[in-house]
């Protein structure tokens, strides 16, 4: 009987767009598309695999918004510090466009109750409970560095997801619903025309048919074995519920990907991964060696290994990385964050009312994004004002929001200067666009496709505002683009029921090896997604230049990698579901084989280091700006199960010499 | 374990289908033991999956019964120390308790306006369709950033 484990309930439905995801990309998107919508008669739905009030990487709260850009900077300048922090390689297209409309979303944040801090005439600052002039009237916000404004953040997600739920309305969002595969038009592969999906609560697999969508499921946490192995491998740096779907989802509709062979390595409190951000750039505070050496001084000298990034006024986070490193691999560990000696300095200059905010800021930073780490001083009695915590760089995260820029390659603005056309012959498959813009703004290379947040490639540090901000571009993108192809009738390019059967293959290999063995777990005929997990980790961590071995790789690795990734792939057919939970499991984890090999693929492809401190090539250990500042995409055939890399010429649009010295 | 349930004040949100816990967790980690046949406590929720918690939170926060607490990574934190939160309509309190027993509280505001008041569209314009095209968003917030011309090198 259809709707029981095994036999699901097939629901089909058809839609002119898509939203996938429920974080602030598609809350962005939700917003803005019902107002271009109304007396369109367009119909939009929104689709999210857990409860939008908490999804996200904004789940937890945050205690600042990293982009702001403010009435005293320039979308150019903004445009400069993210190329810079990712080594130079950056469409400043899409960083200039962000930056011109970040800050319409953080205005209404602030509209729609958040607290943004703010200070008064005399420069003192307030929480934003205070009731002050704001932020689009000329109140002035309270920066903890040039692009980051503080906040009391607890409820910041759901903010966000009240304004987007209202404006969509209940009977058009669908939540605990996972979308695992897009499904390409039959008379244009080249176009998309479908999405399913599976319920996590019901036995029902969601077929979707939709002319253009919006895939914005976030990066990718856990490909890598992470530091911590036990209960504490939860405590991912970003949302562990991150399984690189959007980039695994893209790649199988063959949409080109754009360095994929980025990755952040985030220097964090070491074990809780607690933002360091406020301790660095509002409480001042400075990271040493365990002899109290400050190693951004002590190693300088390494920067001039890089040219020109090394020169740069704010070197970027990968180079800060390299030269911590270099303790470490010295045997000058731990690494320390010196609160003590920051909050005192502090003391000295506030009025007692600020020292008493600022002190609870340093538990509220935690508190709003990172309750983890409050754990683990309260655990082993850390009060920062009288003791020092460790730092750590973490395990490798692959994301396009944060400081990473891998992701989709997107259709950018027309009004910047973006190259159009670009001369061919490096490989680049003849199916693909030439030049920068296309069309339809955030439209992938996929017809109908569109992507934000996490999901757009080559830009970077656009965080929570700039992500909300990013889905709002593709609802306008979106409503015209389906505005434009008015007759377009999408057909699946594969019928529905060798879709279910694909969906549903875990528990179909579950129900019936189930009782070959006594033991559930251990079974010759099929796999546990989590061990599958275990596996794809322990291959990337000791051979794609994981924590093992510090971040270092080379092409004979990478080939071994490559086998075993390739017999990965072959079981990850053999997975096994036995409830709907294990089902959700196993479909991130096949989304996290292909996310990785992308990743493999790129680093592979790339033959220099371009993000010291981030992953070294030891076979090709330098920045090579003559032959590798380009990007480098790719795309991916389903059918032959094949990557194919190749560059694409770097150019800039505004002027980057402003940054080094 | 990251977060549990206590046995004692956990009612499986008074025999619903799905408990607030439930609802409300980013990773499905919370399920409702309807039987007892999964913990031996019947009609009470628990962390199937304690390996995978972020410590998020969002069910310590949202649980009416202040059933839900979290004892941190076993595999990293000494014993003995919780962080527990009381949420409010526009506030969070947090109360602290070290291993060695030193308390804190903190308050800190959530929210500046009344929880479900949002009107998305109130006294906001309609779409121009002139402009579906053009930069910025159906609304003006004041925050649109034009940019100098001057630093586009290839305009």
């Amino acid at each position: 009987m259809a709707g029981e484990f095994g036999n699901p309930e097939v629901v089909e439905e058809e839609v002119d767009i898509l939203l996938i995801g429920g974080g602030m990309a598609c809350c962005g998107a939700g917003y803005e598309i019902m107002r271009w919508a109304e007396g369109t008669g367009l119909k939009i739905k929104l689709v999210d695999k857990a409860a939008m009030d908490r999804s996200g990487a904004v789940a937890q709260g945050l205690s600042a918004i990293n982009t702001y850009i403010g009435t005293e900077q320039d979308p150019a300048d903004y445009a400069r510090m993210v190329s810079n922090d990712l080594m130079g390689i950056t469409r400043d297209d899409l960083a200039y466009d962000l930056g011109r409309h970040v800050d319409e979303s953080v205005h209404l944040f602030e509209e729609w109750g958040l607290p943004i801090w703010k200070t008064d005439e005399n420069g003192e600052r307030y929480d934003g409970s205070k009731g002050m002039t704001p932020l689009k009237d000329g109140g002035k916000p309270v920066r903890s560095g040039k692009w980051q404004i503080m906040i009391n953040g607890e409820s910041y997600k759901w903010i966000v997801a009240e304004a987007a739920k209202k404006a969509l309305g209940t009977d058009n969002i669908e939540e605990r619903v996972f979308i695992v595969k897009l499904v390409n038009d039959k008379n244009d592969k080249n176009r998309i025309a479908g999405a399913v999906g599976f319920s996590t609560r019901d036995d029902k697999v969601f077929v979707y048919k939709f002319k253009a969508c919006l895939l914005a499921a976030g990066g990718c946490v856990n490909l890598f074995r992470p530091r911590s192995v036990g209960e504490g491998q939860g405590r991912a740096w970003y949302p562990v519920w991150n399984a690189g779907s959007t980039y695994a989802m893209a790649a199988e509709a063959g949409a080109e990907l754009t360095m994929m062979e980025n990755r952040f390595v985030p220097t964090r409190f070491k074990d809780g991964y607690g933002p360091v951000g406020a301790w660095f750039l509002l409480f001042k505070a400075k990271a040493t060696n365990a002899f109290g050496e400050v190693y951004m001084d002590r190693n300088k000298e390494m920067l001039n290994d890089y040219p020109p990034y090394g020169q740069a006024a704010v070197p970027a986070s990968c180079l800060r990385n390299h030269l911590m490193l270099k303790e470490m691999k010295d045997g000058r560990g731990p690494i320390y964050m010196d609160t003590v000696t920051a909050l005192a300095n502090l003391r000295e200059t506030l009025t007692p009312r600020e020292v008493k905010h600022l002190e609870a800021e340093a538990w509220e930073d935690f508190l709003d994004m990172c309750v983890g780490q409050c754990g683990i001083w309260v655990g082993e009695n850390i009060e920062p004002e009288k003791k020092n915590s460790e730092l750590m760089p973490t395990e490798p995260y692959l994301l396009g929001s944060h400081s990473g820029c891998c992701g989709i390659w997107v259709s950018g603005p027309t009004d910047v200067g973006a190259p159009t056309d670009e001369a061919y012959g490096d490989g680049i498959p003849e199916h693909l666009p030439k030049g920068w813009n296309w069309g339809y703004r955030s439209m992938t290379t996929i017809k109908g496709l569109f992507t934000a947040g996490d999901g757009v490639g080559a830009s970077g540090h656009k965080f929570s505002s700039g992500s909300h901000a990013e889905g709002r571009m593709c609802a306008k993108s979106m409503v015209k683009y389906c505005l434009d192809n008015p007759d377009l009738k999408p057909e699946l390019d594969t019928p529905v029921d060798e879709l279910v059967a694909q969906i549903y293959q875990p528990v179909k290999t579950y129900l019936e090896f189930k009782d070959y063995s006594t033991a559930i777990d251990i079974n010759p005929h099929y796999i546990t997604p989590k061990m599958l997990q275990y596996r794809l980790q322990k291959i990337m961590d000791e051979y794609v230049a994981g924590v093992a071995t510090y971040y270092t790789t080379n092409a004979k690795m990478l080939e071994v990698a490559g086998e075993k990734l390739d017999m990965l792939k072959e079981d990850a057919l053999k997975m096994r579901a036995k409830d709907l939970h294990e089902l959700l499991r196993a479909w991130e984890n096949y989304h996290r084989i292909l996310t990785a090999e992308a990743h493999m693929k790129h680093i592979q492809f790339r033959e220099e280091s371009r993000y010291p401190g981030f992953y070294y090539r030891m076979d090709h250990n330098k920045v090579d700006e003559e032959n590798w500042k380009c990007f480098v995409n790719s795309v991916y055939d389903k059918e032959t199960q094949k990557w194919t890399c190749f560059k694409r010429a770097h150019t800039d649009l505004v002027d980057k010499s402003k940054l080094f010295k | 374990m990251p977060t549990f349930v206590r046995t004692d004040k956990c009612d499986g949100c008074k025999g619903q289908d799905k408990t607030a816990c439930m609802y409300i967790c980013p990773h499905d980690l919370m399920k409702l033991d309807k039987d007892g046949s999964e913990t031996g406590h019947a009609m009470k929720a628990f962390n199937q999956e304690p390996e995978q918690c972020w410590e998020c939170y969002s069910c310590v926060k949202i649980c009416p019964q202040q059933a839900i607490e979290a004892r941190h990574y076993a595999d990293i934190v000494p014993l003995g120390g919780s962080v527990q939160p009381l949420r409010g309509s526009d506030s969070i309190m947090w109360t602290i308790k070290f291993r060695n027993g030193t308390l804190k509280r903190f308050k800190f505001p959530i929210r500046t306006t009344p929880e479900g008041s949002i009107d998305p569209y109130g006294g906001k314009p309609a779409a121009d369709m002139s402009k579906i095209e053009a930069n910025g968003f159906f609304v003006q917030s004041n925050g649109y950033r034009a940019g100098d011309p001057g630093e586009l090198i290839k305009v």
